[in-house]
């Protein structure tokens, strides 16, 4: 199903920092009210221990709790679960006047070989998304972790998976005008870290990965290999360097970026279900 | 002997000692270990596939770190009938015990080990349902 543009327009050009999610305990998609008012209350009692946020004691924290019901993939499924925090200084109670200040969201998107191995009450959304101050983003999540009995993992992106994203996203159709499709590799064992930035017009770019995929709608790792190879050829035969020698640790296409330390930008929304199916394919891998 | 790539310089043919074991390195963060790799085994004379050449991928301690498919490496090893050794360099204690395991390897293809022969690497390799 396509998920509504409007709703899901906050989720785009965003940079995500990503983690795995193991299934929580006693999850009620009824409470959420409750849930928020008890993770404000946990929030603004670490505050008052002096723990947490760097910015504005002045300000009061607002936490929203929401379902994102176009969010799913498959039946199994959970609705995605939206966690929203704002400020609101102090003094003042109208609530048009709150500032967002960090967003988190918990999704599953065909994460089935999850869903249908836990036990019940378990409740599966293995894939969290997080934008916002890294210190709001360890309240929540210790909340999470202290109610619901689960672990969230940084989940980092290999450059067998990388390489795997950008073979996929150039290849797909875009109606306008694309940005260049762009590698970025870090060069290991040197005294100076160095990095090669590689960009290739994005039609270039869709025209080798149509001349590699044999069977529209499936890719093998052949496929992805001839492609890649294809790319490293070129550069050697103009730079005489090995790309395939160093880490690839970031790539960029119109669909979306990718970085290894696990950070993701989402730019199409016609391609939003399809990203957020490999990043839960990949949560759920680092999970089990 | 260290090399970075098969065939060896002929100019030293005369002065090389018999070599007993051959152990291609896969680091498994660069892809262009594995291409060199299978480029220099195409220079190995048949005769060491028989329980004298074995594969040792390095640097498997960092799982977010591959570059390559373990599956290729494993693939790789069942072609050439060859066992595939896994290790991390970086740790001292399996740095250590790969090499252990590399001399004990050397030891039987050199032939120091009374009863054992390097064709017992190759009987070792075979699945049980080829039989």
């Amino acid at each position: 199903e396509k998920a509504d543009p409007q709703k899901t327009a906050f989720l785009l050009r965003k940079a995500w920092t990503l983690y795995s999610v193991t299934p929580l305990y006693g999850f009620r998609r009824a409470r959420l009210r409750d849930y928020a008012r008890l993770l404000g209350a946990f929030i603004a009692a670490e505050k008052q221990k002096g723990l947490a946020v760097e910015v504005g004691a002045e300000l009061d924290i607002k936490v929203a709790l929401s379902s994102l019901a176009d969010i799913r993939g498959s039946e199994l499924d959970q609705a995605a679960l939206l966690v929203q925090l704002s400020s609101r200084s102090r003094g003042s109670s109208r609530s048009s006047e709150d500032k967002p200040v960090w967003w988190g969201w918990f999704c599953s998107v065909f994460g089935d070989e999850l869903s249908e191995s836990v036990p019940e009450h378990f409740t599966c959304l293995p894939l969290f998304l997080s934008h916002g101050a890294e210190s709001y983003t360890a309240l929540v999540g210790s909340w999470f972790q202290k109610t619901f009995d689960c672990c969230f993992r940084r989940l980092a992106i290999s450059p067998l998976n990388l390489s795997w994203m950008v073979a996929m996203w150039a290849g797909c159709k875009l109606d306008r005008a694309a940005s260049a499709v762009e590698l970025v590799f870090s060069v290991p064992c040197l005294a100076q870290p160095l990095d090669i930035s590689y960009a290739i017009h994005p039609e270039d770019a869709k025209v080798l990965w149509d001349t590699v995929q044999k069977t529209p709608g499936e890719i093998t790792q052949e496929e992805v290999d001839v492609f890649m190879d294809s790319l490293y050829a070129h550069f050697h035969r103009h730079f005489k360097i090995h790309l395939s020698a160093a880490k690839l640790v970031k790539i960029s296409t119109a669909i979306a970026s990718a970085h290894c330390d696990g950070i993701v930008k989402i730019l199409h929304s016609q391609y939003l279900p399809g990203v957020l199916m490999l990043l839960t394919e990949l949560a759920i891998s680092q999970i089990q | 002997h260290l090399a970075t790539s098969l065939p060896l310089p002929s100019e030293r043919d005369h002065l090389r000692p018999r070599i007993d074991l051959v152990v291609f390195m896969i680091d498994i963060k660069s892809k262009y270990s594995l291409k060199n790799v299978e480029t220099s085994l195409v220079y190995v004379d048949a005769s060491f596939f028989l329980g004298k050449v074995c594969f040792l991928v390095t640097g498997v301690g960092r799982v977010n770190a591959c570059s390559i498919e373990t599956n290729a490496v494993c693939k790789l090893g069942e072609t050439y009938c060859s066992p595939v050794l896994f290790c991390e360099l970086e740790l001292e204690s399996i740095r250590a015990a790969t090499a252990q395991r590399l001399v004990r390897m050397l030891r039987i293809c050199a032939g120091h080990i009374p009863g054992v022969s390097a064709l017992s690497f190759v009987s070792l390799m075979r699945k049980s349902d080829d039989d």
